[in-house]
């Protein structure tokens, strides 16, 4: 017996030595991240914890059986014993199993209290999952943006090669500070999502018409990259989520940033715009919201997504045009951009679309001036 | 009485119909148990195949093969398919064979339920599989379909799924059926309950669980055919309804499922362990606990599938303690498993490589599974390649291996012809080699933050991926060995006794037949003492 138990030690310290990189290290591409909060900490040390657990009791139980295995092998003339049953042995592993259990659900339980706790925070923000794409509100200082993922399609078709952060790159992260406790007010605007963060440890479903709620405390400025971990669809792997962790004084001027650039895009809809204006600005608009189910082409990926070129509403029927980009397409995938894009930039889309490929020469020509959407709004009450 | 056995005691006028009519219209639990285990096999092949181009897919970074809408078809409908059309069939079929001759039965008790529901499943999925055809495209929300994914987001072939989700439900209840009335109405004389066969056991109890929880799924399907259909809002915040029940139904359902594949499993495992242990098996009155406590808690902690949907802190800390408690009586079994090896005397034929491979590397997606039932530490394995990992290793090695032991054990029974010792063994070596390199690195990009069901990911996960595909590649070839293997005991080769392995005589009735056995398992009634 005494060979065995010192062939399980030798074991363990491989099985150590292999784990033991990763234990420390921040980031690892074999292990949990440690993370920069105290409940990810919590957290990660709790995984170590039952999984060393795990290998053990694993270690414990196949030594037994391997070396069962071996010993009693008929080829080296081992006699099958009678027994069947030790009703004293079968009580005792029961009651080791359950101990042992006992054992890890009790910091599991201290850690679950800690995690879980939904009072207000310092600073409070409505995450929106939307196919496919993050929508941040700051509620105490009513600032909203979408942040969308900025890797590229050669990219992803293998056209050119690919960034260090290859589908973990967004054009607005989201901005928090540092020091401060955040709360997430988490819910879904069509299928469901999931928001996660592994550096913070936070993640939560985004369900339609319901609020969940998560909070952080990060004490380490940087980047923090995370993913969105609920099938939502056709984009579900490209809808990543960027958390930028800032000092209070860094978040306070990228704020007032933010609300300056707020009001100057409330001016514009006021000013009337020329063709060339509206399809340069269109042109943007639609290679960041469109393209994913419209294609470059327009031609879309029908027939779920259908054809902008050549289609008789986008070229001759402005009024439904408009009605479809306010209102979406009832049982179809296109969604409202009413709430998602601002009246200039849903003019200058549906001017661009009516102007590109072969609508230009096709269609009607007719272009849409901001003002026609905000009227358009006033009117549904949008 | 007397007088019927002694004319059915004379086979040889007595054997089944030539030509298709014969399985077709069979009523003859081997026949019907054939059917399902080659319908099986054929799915295996097609739900394989899906996963290969998930696989190819996942090679490394990029979209190269599929697009991201067809990745989804794909990952959805190997999920279904390897569910609903492989491993659980498998089991029915093993059932179909086994449960008449291990306690004395002529047959199954109600054969013409028993046809139906096995033509049934061909059905079903050939309506599932037809999707894939359509323009629509087929399901793409996964093998789970969260609705509003699944209903308002739905491809319109959706409702071609719902009814075949319906058709398959129906024969799993109907098969429950008949398995149930079979194990409680023709056991041999003597053949008290607590004397049963464990995988006739772990079936009593599979088939319960299948009864009560199968109109669930039914019940979450209908629901959705509504809420697209007929207007109404279960799934549908926007008319007051809630996305999450949904999962709470269909989890209801989905938890005693995920038993439901695994349990008939321990009953061939405790068999063939016995058998090449040479031992009889280990605290069998506490395996039989074991199997019931795993039944009634299967009950009790199916939101340890939602922890990250927004539960009340003392709904979350329920479903992890009760889900901890499962531990217990599964540990029990491990444990007697390897008590029954203790001091045996044991030898290493296919099915028991098979077997000891079933519970390292089951214990393995079992630890995994404790893991996940932390709940905070939960928040970072939810819908990572940490979970795929851990049902793949509690699936693949776990039930499909069950699957591949039993049929291996249980061959030469059926076919009268050993098979292929050498060639079972290499099979065995491929798969259990590719098996881990697949399964085995999908832990790692799972804790370092791969979600799941994406067709593409960052760059740091290229090598672990890469790996993998490697691995499952293997694995997939590696079953047309399978086949041949299969194809040559049934066609020629070494003949086999009717105990077939050594000293199997006391260990059940089904060794005391012919190897083949005859048409009519039973015609005389066996005593058990």
């Amino acid at each position: 017996m005494m060979h065995v138990l010192k062939a399980t030690k030798k074991l363990n310290w491989l099985i150590l030595l292999f784990l033991s990189t990763s234990i420390f290290s921040e980031r690892s591409d074999y292990n949990m991240p440690m993370g920069v909060t105290e409940v990810s900490k919590d957290i990660f040390d709790l995984h170590m914890l039952i999984m060393w657990i795990c290998v053990w009791i694993g270690v414990v139980v196949f030594g037994i059986m391997f070396w069962s295995l071996l010993k009693y092998r008929k080829s080296t003339g081992a006699v099958a014993a009678k027994f069947n049953d030790n009703f004293r042995l079968e009580i005792a592993w029961t009651i080791l199993a359950t101990l042992i259990l006992v054992g890890m659900a009790i910091p599991s339980t201290k850690v679950m209290i800690t995690a879980y706790d939904d009072r207000e925070g310092d600073v409070n923000i409505l995450v929106t999952g939307y196919q496919w794409k993050w929508h941040y509100k700051y509620l105490e200082d009513n600032i909203s943006f979408f942040s969308m993922l900025t890797t590229s399609q050669e990219e992803i078709d293998n056209l050119i090669p690919k960034g260090e952060f290859y589908l973990t790159e967004v054009d607005e992260p989201l901005v928090i500070p540092i020091n401060k406790r955040v709360r997430f007010l988490i819910t879904g605007n069509d299928v469901i999502h999931s928001w996660w963060v592994p550096d913070f440890a936070v993640k939560q479903d985004a369900v339609p018409g319901f609020i969940n709620t998560a909070w952080t405390y990060v004490s380490k400025t940087g980047i923090y990259r995370g993913a969105c971990t609920e099938l939502c669809g056709m984009k579900h792997a490209f809808m990543p989520v960027v958390v930028r962790a800032v000092e209070q004084e860094e978040y306070e001027a990228w704020v007032a940033e933010k609300i300056a650039f707020a009001e100057a895009e409330r001016l514009l809809t006021d000013k009337l715009w020329t063709t060339d204006e509206l399809i340069e600005r269109g042109e943007g608009i639609y290679l960041k919201n469109c393209v994913a189910c419209h294609q470059v082409n327009g031609q879309g990926l029908p027939p779920v997504f259908p054809s902008l070129d050549g289609s008789e509403i986008v070229m001759k029927n402005k009024t439904r045009n408009i009605e479809i980009l306010m209102e979406g397409v009832r049982g179809g995938a296109m969604q409202s951009f009413a709430n998602q894009l601002s009246e200039v930039d849903i003019a200058s889309v549906i001017t661009y679309t009516r102007q590109s490929w072969s609508n230009g020469k096709e269609g009607d020509g007719q272009i849409v001036e901001p003002k026609e959407i905000l009227e358009f709004k006033n009117n549904t009450k949008l | 009485m007397s007088t019927v056995v002694e004319t059915h005691n004379d086979q040889g006028h007595h054997g089944p119909p030539k030509g298709i009519t014969r399985w077709l219209f069979t009523t003859n639990h081997k026949d019907i148990g054939t059917l399902y285990l080659w319908f099986s096999f054929l799915m295996l092949f097609i739900g394989g195949a899906m996963a290969m181009v998930v696989r190819a897919e996942l090679f490394e970074p990029g979209l190269q093969i599929v697009q991201p809408e067809f990745f989804n078809q794909m990952n959805t409908n190997h999920g279904l398919i390897m569910v609903f059309g492989v491993i659980m069939p498998a089991f029915v079929g093993l059932a179909n064979w086994m449960i008449p001759m291990q306690i004395g039965a002529p047959d199954m008790a109600l054969p013409r339920l028993n046809n139906l529901s096995f033509w049934l499943l061909p059905m079903a999925f050939t309506v599932l599989i037809s999707t894939l055809f359509m323009d629509a495209g087929g399901p793409n929300f996964g093998w789970t379909f969260y609705a509003p994914l699944s209903t308002t987001y739905a491809p319109e072939t959706v409702t071609y799924f719902i009814f075949s989700v319906h058709i398959m439900g129906a024969s799993s209840i109907l098969g429950s059926i008949n398995i149930i009335t079979t194990i409680l109405n023709m056991r041999a004389p003597g053949m008290t309950l607590m004397k049963m066969p464990l995988f006739v056991w772990s079936w009593l109890i599979t088939a319960y669980l299948l009864i009560a929880v199968m109109p669930v799924l039914a019940g979450a399907v209908t629901m959705m055919l509504m809420d697209i259909h007929f207007g109404t809002s279960f799934f549908d915040a926007a008319g007051g309804g809630d996305p999450v029940l949904f999962q709470h139904v269909f989890w209801f359902f989905g938890h005693p499922e995920v038993y439901i594949m695994i349990l008939p499993a321990f009953g061939i495992i405790s068999h063939i362990i016995e058998t090449f242990s040479r031992k009889p098996i280990f605290g069998y009155s506490s395996m039989v606990y074991a199997l019931t406590s795993i039944a009634i808690l299967s009950f009790v902690v199916w939101a340890h599938h939602m922890f990250t949907v927004g539960m009340p802190l003392a709904g979350e800390l329920f479903f992890m303690y009760s889900t901890m408690l499962i531990a217990v009586p599964t540990g029990v079994k491990v444990f007697n498993w390897v008590a029954t090896m203790f001091k045996g005397s044991i030898t290493f034929e296919t099915p028991m490589l098979f077997a000891i491979a079933f519970v390292a590397l089951f214990t393995i997606g079992g630890f995994s599974g404790l893991m996940l039932a932390i709940v905070p530490a939960d928040f970072q394995y939810h819908d990572t390649y940490f979970v795929v990992a851990h049902f793949h290793y509690v699936l693949v090695p776990g039930s499909l291996f069950g699957i591949m032991a039993g049929v291996y054990y249980w061959i030469p029974k059926w076919t009268g012809i050993m098979y292929d010792e050498i060639l079972g063994k290499l099979h065995f070596w491929l798969s259990f080699i590719s098996v881990n390199l697949t399964f085995f690195p999908m832990h790692f990009v799972g804790l370092a933050g791969m979600p799941r069901r994406y067709p593409d990911y960052a760059l740091q996960f290229a090598d672990f991926n890469a790996m993998a595909t490697v691995g499952a590649f293997i694995f997939g070839f590696t079953q047309l060995l399978l086949l041949f293997i299969v194809i040559k005991a049934i066609r020629a080769g070494k003949k086999a006794s009717s105990e077939v392995w050594e000293g199997t005589q006391d260990l059940g009735l089904e060794w005391t037949l012919k190897s083949p056995p005859p048409y009519h398992t039973f015609a005389v009634q066996p005593e058990v003492k």
